[in-house]
């Protein structure tokens, strides 16, 4: 089990950071691997800038502090972690080695948690859900692996004293939730807006110390991750049965009557 | 070829068992000879719902105090399965409690997680999950190898639900073990955003918004086109983000899945994210000004056209009829 942290002063808090390709660029998969290509440019995952700008905000209201970066990544990737520093975090764990190629959420969740473990911090930000793998099972494995409590889908963030308090989002509005620190606490879209890096940020975040660990380092073995330690095997990629486009027509001032003659074909109206 | 027992995650919301228990179910029968359930709650509350869509045993928490339900959940069924063995498969729905019990389970027994789930495909003993990628464009098959115990978590709205007809499942107790630290996250207020109409997710007809409506008091015109047609008002997270509608109104990959009759797409590009929200509906309509976008690929029928020039007509042919 984890200890708040015993450092000097101010608030301490690692925000998790997945690098991935670029979503503008069209996906695909290696049909040799059954993984993601990661072929094309690698970017910080726009849905953790939010838990970036988070802790940077957190820790400048609590008068001072660190933010420390932790992203696993099988090829040594740091553009992301460049930017999410050149933001203002202070300092960056990067977990790269070829044995992560194909780790599953679990596996990604016991490296991040001995990477975030080093760090001792105060509170650890994780976003709800990555863009490209999207099992939103990453926070609350990491909070189990350490011993910790957590708080998902927070759409605001707020300390008090040595406890966090969270709105957590619902399907039908949210709750006020509380939490000792340290904990782990999962943030969605929206919760701040994200500062864009300033020209000063990007020059600095060139000298920052990025530490990289193996999986060995981190006293794991390599049958905890990549493909041996998942649990699981792609056996087939199939093409969806796709939806036909319909009729498309240009509005001249009467596509209104074309839907209304749509939804009476439907009896809908 | 079926397995022998499923386990399904039930949830309530406002005292109803929610839909995608229940749509969980349909297909846990289908798959399994025996279908139980657990429940964060007093289980005298959903024995009879549960045991209609075919669960012969929920096993119940009893009240957890406020407690977030991941941690003494998980605990709780990582005890049962110590001391009684585990099911062939444990079900979860794509919730915000369903992921947080499966991740908490998942760490605990060191089991794997197939996530997105659409469709299970069970081959004697051998489970795989189907998971759309790419917006939906691609569909990936995993199957669970090894010795640890298989979960899974399940997309709404991918099995109907239906009832089955049987009688009220057995209540057992399942209990909480010491959670120490990880049990301290604590509710202590829960709000509801109020929304008018149909929901969402169960409307026959979903009129949604997107940033094309250029700000956020053009939402209303989605509300009232939503109106008259008594169909559910929905977003695309653009919108949502931008604070013009709660969150409960987004439709799509990190919003809610729904599968109307029509789904009205107004000023919305059509983002994979978004889509995997509403292509099951059975008709889509689009209203976009670009005609290059996304959505049109999708749509039975597309308006090129500004959504303030076509929606304010629309509305007044169908409130004068
Ligand atoms: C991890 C992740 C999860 C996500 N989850 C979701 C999700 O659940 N749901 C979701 O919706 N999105 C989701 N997104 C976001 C998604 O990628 C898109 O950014 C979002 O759907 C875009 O919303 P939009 O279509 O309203 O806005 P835009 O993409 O900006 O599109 C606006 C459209 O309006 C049109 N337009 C502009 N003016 C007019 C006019 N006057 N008349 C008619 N048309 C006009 C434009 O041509 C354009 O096509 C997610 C993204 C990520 C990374
Ligand atoms: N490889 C990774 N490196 C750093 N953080 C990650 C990684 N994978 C997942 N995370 C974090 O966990 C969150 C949820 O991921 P996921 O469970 O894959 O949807 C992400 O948004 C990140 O904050």
């Amino acid at each position: 089990m984890m200890r708040l942290a015993q450092h000097n002063s101010g608030m301490h808090v690692v925000v998790c950071v997945k690098q991935i390709p670029d979503p503008a660029e069209p996906g695909s998969l290696d049909p040799a691997t059954k993984t993601l290509k990661r072929t094309g440019n690698i970017i910080l995952d726009e849905s953790d800038s939010y838990g970036v700008e988070m802790a940077l905000q957190l820790v400048t209201n609590a008068g001072g502090g660190t933010v420390s970066l932790v992203s696993m990544a099988p090829g040594g990737e740091t553009k992301g972690l460049r930017t999410a520093l050149a933001m203002g975090a202070s300092d960056a764990i990067l977990v790269s080695d070829p044995a992560l190629s194909g780790t599953d959420a679990l596996g990604t969740a016991k490296v991040l948690a001995a990477a975030i473990a080093r760090k001792s911090p105060d509170l650890v930000l994780t976003a709800t859900e990555s863009s490209d793998g999207y099992t939103g099972t990453v926070p609350s494995q990491i909070a189990e692996l350490m011993g910790l409590p957590s708080v998902t889908f927070a759409k605001s963030i707020e300390i008090d004293g040595s406890s966090v308090n969270v709105r957590r989002q619902t399907e039908s509005g949210y709750e006020e939730v509380t939490c000792p620190l340290p904990a782990v606490v999962s943030v969605t879209a929206g919760v701040v807006e994200p500062r864009y890096p300033s020209f000063k940020g990007i020059m600095a975040a060139k000298s920052k110390p990025v530490e990289v660990l193996t999986v060995a380092d981190l006293g794991l073995s390599a049958s905890d991750v990549g493909w041996a330690g998942g649990g699981q095997e792609i056996v087939e990629i199939a093409a969806a049965e796709a939806r036909e486009a319909g009729r498309v027509v240009e509005d001249e001032g009467e596509g209104f009557a074309e839907i209304v003659t749509f939804l009476e074909n439907l009896k809908v109206i | 070829m079926a397995m022998d027992n499923v386990w399904v995650f039930a949830e309530a919301a406002d005292g109803q068992v929610k839909t995608i228990t229940l749509e969980m179910l349909a297909k846990a029968r289908e798959i399994a000879d025996e279908v139980s359930c657990f429940f964060a709650g007093d289980g005298d509350d959903v024995a009879e719902i549960l045991g209609e869509h075919g669960a012969s045993t929920v096993f119940a928490t009893g009240d957890l105090d406020n407690a977030l339900v991941g941690p003494p959940v998980a605990a709780a069924l990582a005890a049962k399965i110590e001391a009684d063995g585990a099911p062939d498969l444990i079900m979860f729905g794509t919730t915000y409690d369903g992921r947080d019990v499966a991740g908490r389970l998942s760490a605990k027994l060191g089991a794997p997680v197939i996530t997105n789930v659409v469709d299970l495909v069970v081959d004697g003993d051998a489970v795989a999950g189907v998971e759309p990628v790419f917006g939906g464009t691609t569909n990936v098959t995993t199957r669970f190898t090894g010795d640890a115990v298989k979960i899974v978590l399940i997309r709404p709205k991918s099995f109907a639900a239906e009832p089955a007809g049987g009688s009220a499942a057995d209540v057992e107790d399942l209990d909480v073990p010491d959670l120490g630290n990880t049990g301290t996250a604590t509710v202590t207020a829960r709000l509801v955003e109020e929304t008018s109409g149909p929901k969402l997710e169960e409307a026959a007809i979903v009129v949604s918004g997107g940033r094309g409506l250029g700000e956020a008091s053009k939402y209303e015109m989605v509300e009232r086109l939503a109106k008259l047609l008594k169909a559910a008002p929905g977003a695309s997270r653009a919108i949502v983000d931008a604070g013009w509608v709660p969150y409960s109104y987004q439709v799509g990959q990190t919003g809610k899945v729904v599968k109307p009759t029509v789904y009205v797409a107004c000023g919305i590009s059509g983002a994979t994210q978004h889509m995997v929200g509403m292509k099951g509906a059975k008709y889509i309509i689009a209203i976009n000004k670009d005609k290059e976008a996304p959505i049109f690929s999708i749509a039975d029928l597309g308006i090129v056209g500004d959504v303030h020039k076509v929606m304010p007509k629309l509305i007044e042919a169908l409130e004068g009829r």
